[in-house]
């Protein structure tokens, strides 16, 4: 019995923790798929999107999803203006250059969140429906735990279904595969891909402001957890929705394994395993060979 | 008139020497006499300049942006520093081990991380060094884990230098192995092999096709570097006398690369520029708080993107090819 609790306990902590990373790492995704955008401030606009959240919720007032809407579209507008402004300027530079505006970019994120809200750890007070748990009659689950993991689900079903049902997920579709063809054929990939990007960050955003309690706001979010962010991408394979799902998934029930079953190695095993699967699989999981 | 292709004769004419870099050891020399009280302060940059010049060989010459590059550097200063609580304490024997330690395990990580390409290559790059700090954190009785290593001595350098408290033997300790190195660094780029490098970095395909071994050349590269990163590991120990986990750390590894590219990458003298700007400027503007030194490096690191994208050594171009034209058009007149 004390084994089925403990898997149990690994299975609901992995998947909820697996829920956050995908939300906030899918955009990721499909922008490094659409472009080959090197963008390591990804997980800096989750931490922002978060921080959003917070001052509604607990500052201004505003109810929890509402707030959390907000931040999400707050988030995503200006990314597009940064898009717009910033990006744009390294798309036909090397990958150097993309790595170190988008650093860059994270690091004035990091001052500022610091600045305007101080270094301690902060997290959002769920509201008072999502906290207690559900009772199935076999065992209890914590609500709010059970919210994160719908909401990964959901979000996997309506991108998935964006992309292939939608003209929108087709031009995506068809630019991921073969930009200059999908330009040939009249998609503007440049529009495209802000908006893409938009969306990108207003998930990642959302999963910043959702996950609060899993992986709480420091200023530091976009760098400490950055790592996470790239192996959910890169094992899940670029330019792809289901990849990242399926990655994020497998990582947070790993981690969240290491931590419980070996506390003493940290994450250790779960790197090593990142490392071999690489080793054995470049393109990750569901990635195309280029 | 030559028969040689301009090329050619560009290529020759670099291997000389020029009088400018004769400056930054005409400057190691004047902070030793003038500056004595700075030699701890200086010996750092040294050991940093070191560093960075590691990771120009893989950023600026093969082309790899990586963000993993302090496990190297951490792993030749654990190294360094568990030989000597083991009881070896001869400084320099200790540094080479460091250095080749940490080039070994270049060898084997790069055989990895050089398989993928883009956001998985640095990823992997990050999970080494992360990889190192778990492990330096679990044998932590070993490791010292998260309050260092300490009670490390080295034995008087040669037998007469002893390391003391005023940094001057470890100031000149470093300059020599800088000096060292320096030489090696600007024999390789400018010998077939380092050429061989910048051509991988400008187009990999083309280097495969007129039959340079791609993956090899990159792989030696990226030991090569792994192991001066050690040596510069090494020798922050041997001048610290103390081992943290942040060699390690990821932020090491994006400071190293800010300094690199505040400098100029490609140029092996972007470590010479870039390292002491930086840390001079965040003894300075860090001083009163610490963590709006993240605003800075945010803002060199956009600015060196949008405007200057050679770095400190790229305007400095610029200036010397802006005023030649002037120069020329005078003569002219």
């Amino acid at each position: 019995m004390a084994a089925l609790e403990t898997l149990l306990s690994i299975a609901f902590a992995g998947l909820a923790f697996g829920a956050v990373l995908y939300l906030v790492s899918v955009g990721l995704s499909i922008t490094m798929g659409l472009l080959g955008i090197a963008n390591l401030a990804h997980g800096a606009f989750a931490a922002i999107g978060g921080y959003l959240a917070f001052y509604f919720a607990n500052k201004a007032g505003v109810p929890y999803l509402l707030a959390i809407a907000c931040a999400a579209i707050l988030t995503g507008a200006g990314s597009f203006f940064l898009e717009r402004t910033l990006y744009a300027k390294v798309y036909d530079a090397g990958e150097l250059e993309q790595v170190l505006l988008s650093i860059g970019l994270v690091f004035i994120t990091t001052a500022g969140l610091h600045f305007a809200f101080g270094p301690v750890p902060t997290t959002i007070q769920p509201p008072s429906y999502l906290l207690g748990s559900i009772d199935t009659g076999w065992r209890t689950f914590p609500t709010y735990r059970v919210f994160l993991i719908a909401s990964g689900f959901a979000a996997f079903i309506i991108l998935w279904l964006g992309i292939e049902r939608t003209d929108l997920g087709a031009k995506i579709r068809a630019a991921v595969d073969n930009r200059h063809m999908a330009e040939a054929i009249g998609i503007n990939t440049a529009r495209l891909f802000s908006v893409v990007f938009a969306l990108g960050s207003a998930l990642a955003a959302l999963g910043g402001a959702l996950g609060t309690e899993v992986i709480s706001l420091t200023p530091g979010y976009g760098l400490e957890h950055l790592l996470y962010f790239l192996i959910v991408v890169s094992v899940g394979g670029l330019g792809s929705i289901k990849g990242p799902f399926f990655a994020a998934l497998l990582l947070g029930v790993g981690d969240a394994a290491c931590k419980i079953l070996v506390p003493e190695f940290g994450s250790f095993f779960i790197l090593v395993a990142v490392f071999l699967l690489i080793l054995a699989m470049p393109q990750g999981l569901f990635g195309r060979s280029q | 008139m030559s028969i040689r292709a301009p090329a050619i004769d560009a290529l020759l004419k670099r291997r000389k020497l020029t009088a400018l870099e004769m400056l930054p050891w005409l400057l190691i020399v004047f902070v030793y006499f003038e500056m004595p009280t700075y030699l701890p302060f200086g010996n750092q940059i040294i050991v940093m300049i070191i560093f960075a010049l590691s990771l120009d060989l893989v950023v600026g010459y093969a082309g790899v942006v990586t963000l993993g590059h302090a496990a190297f550097f951490g792993a030749g200063a654990y190294i360094a520093g568990l030989i000597a609580v083991a009881g070896w304490n001869e400084p320099i024997s200790t540094l080479l081990l460091a250095g080749v330690g940490a080039a070994a395990l270049g060898a084997l990580t790069g055989a990895v991380i050089l398989r993928a390409t883009g956001l998985g290559l640095l990823m992997l790059g990050m999970v080494v060094g992360l990889i190192l700090t778990q492990l330096a954190n679990r044998f932590s009785w070993l490791t010292g884990g998260f309050d260092g290593l300490r009670g490390v001595n080295f034995d008087p350098l040669l037998g007469k230098f002893d390391f003391d408290i005023f940094g001057r033997t470890a100031y000149c300790y470093s300059a020599v192995v800088l000096l060292l190195i320096w030489i090696f660094a600007r024999l390789l780029i400018n010998a077939p092999f380092g050429q061989s490098l910048a051509g991988i970095r400008e187009n990999a395909d083309r280097m495969e096709a007129i039959g340079t071994p791609v993956w090899r050349r990159k792989l030696l590269a990226f030991t090569l570097s792994a192991g001066i990163a050690g040596l510069a590991g090494g020798l922050a120990t041997e001048s610290a006398g103390f081992v943290s986990l942040s060699v390690l750390s990821l932020e090491l590894s994006g400071a190293i690369l800010v300094m690199l590219v505040l400098g100029g990458v490609g140029r092996i003298y972007g470590a010479f520029v870039g390292v002491p700007l930086y840390m001079i400027a965040q003894d300075t503007i860090s001083k009163g708080d610490p963590v709006y030194w993240n605003f800075w490096i945010g803002a060199i690191l956009l600015l060196v993107v949008l405007f200057a994208k050679g770095g400190v050594l790229g305007i400095y171009d610029v200036v010397v090819r802006f005023s030649s034209r002037r120069a020329a058009t005078w003569g002219r007149g």
